[in-house]
């Protein structure tokens, strides 16, 4: 099992990612103005500040080349996980439903949150079970979810912040969402700080974990 | 051509940066605004007008949270 970790400019928390890919599988970075996917067998989009975010968060990491390389793959059921910023370009691109406002306090807002397992039916949950409890931290200023009204089922639901842990004014405390295939997930919070008891959390590692195991 | 694009927050979408200008006007003395919403303004010079809607859907604007409207299309003074 081989992870990709996508490196943007304005890419921030790539080297994370990378680290906290390798607990668990192999991993290396895939430069943003490349095409080539080869032998990569589940995707990470990073958290970080993609081309700027200049326009609208994500917007134009969107059109990257890689991108529509990391398109098709998600379209052919290539697993691909999106933190933070990776979550808002992943939205951008139409692989997940949904959108990211700026938060309602409008605040930068970083802390450590607790977030409930609601779907461990995905490649991103399957070492977890319904209704546990992750600790892992956010930092964004844009991590508002937002889907129109009947665009997200309640399965795609993947991930709830905790009673009175909803950091920014998601709609219905969604953290994390999935697509409908199950294939390619997002999220504000950010997994790949939370691998080590270190630094607070190793519940971010359950993830990658998840997804560094053979499907059944 | 020259093209305006308005981008604003759909409507029932919280606007955080609206409420927080809505309130601040008051502090200065200026009564009875409501309903403020900030949005972007692009400006732009096409050579073909008729692909600014594409522009919008596809890259200005996310449909999916934002309105956007074409409200001004000029000739670009030679």
């Amino acid at each position: 099992m081989k992870f990709g970790v996508v490196r943007f400019p304005g890419s921030c928390d790539e080297v994370d990612a990378l680290m906290a890919s390798r607990r668990f599988a192999d991993a290396d970075l895939l430069w943003h103005g490349d095409r080539d996917l080869d032998g990569i067998d589940a995707v990470v989009v990073p958290g970080g500040f993609s081309y700027g975010d200049y326009l609208r968060v994500g917007a134009i990491a969107r059109f990257s080349p890689l991108m529509e390389s990391v398109i098709e793959f998600a379209r052919d059921g290539g697993p691909v996980l999106g933190i933070c910023n990776g979550f808002q370009v992943l939205c951008e691109a139409g692989l997940l439903p949904g959108a990211l406002l700026p938060n309602d306090s409008l605040r930068f807002v970083c802390r450590q949150v607790e977030v409930v397992v609601e779907n461990p039916g995905t490649p991103f949950t399957r070492a977890c079970e319904v209704g546990d409890s992750l600790s892992i931290p956010v930092k964004h200023t844009t991590g508002r979810y937002y889907a129109p009204p009947g665009t997200l089922p309640e399965e795609q639901v993947v991930l709830r912040y905790a009673p009175g842990h909803n950091p920014n004014g998601s709609m219905d405390d969604v953290a994390g969402v999935c697509n409908d295939g199950g294939n390619v997930m997002g999220l504000m919070p950010h997994p790949e700080h939370a691998v080590d008891p270190l630094t607070g959390s190793a519940d971010g590692g359950r993830l990658f974990e998840s997804l560094a195991m053979v499907p059944a | 051509m020259r093209a305006r694009v308005l981008i604003r927050p759909k409507e029932g979408i919280l606007d955080p940066q609206g409420q927080a200008v809505e309130r601040a006007l008051p502090a200065l003395g200026f009564d009875g605004v409501r309903n403020v919403h900030v949005g972007r303004l692009i400006e732009l010079d096409v050579e073909d007008a008729s692909q600014v809607p594409q522009m919008c859907e596809r890259l200005l604007a996310n449909p999916l949270i934002e309105d956007y409207e074409i409200i001004e299309l000029q000739e670009v003074a030679a």
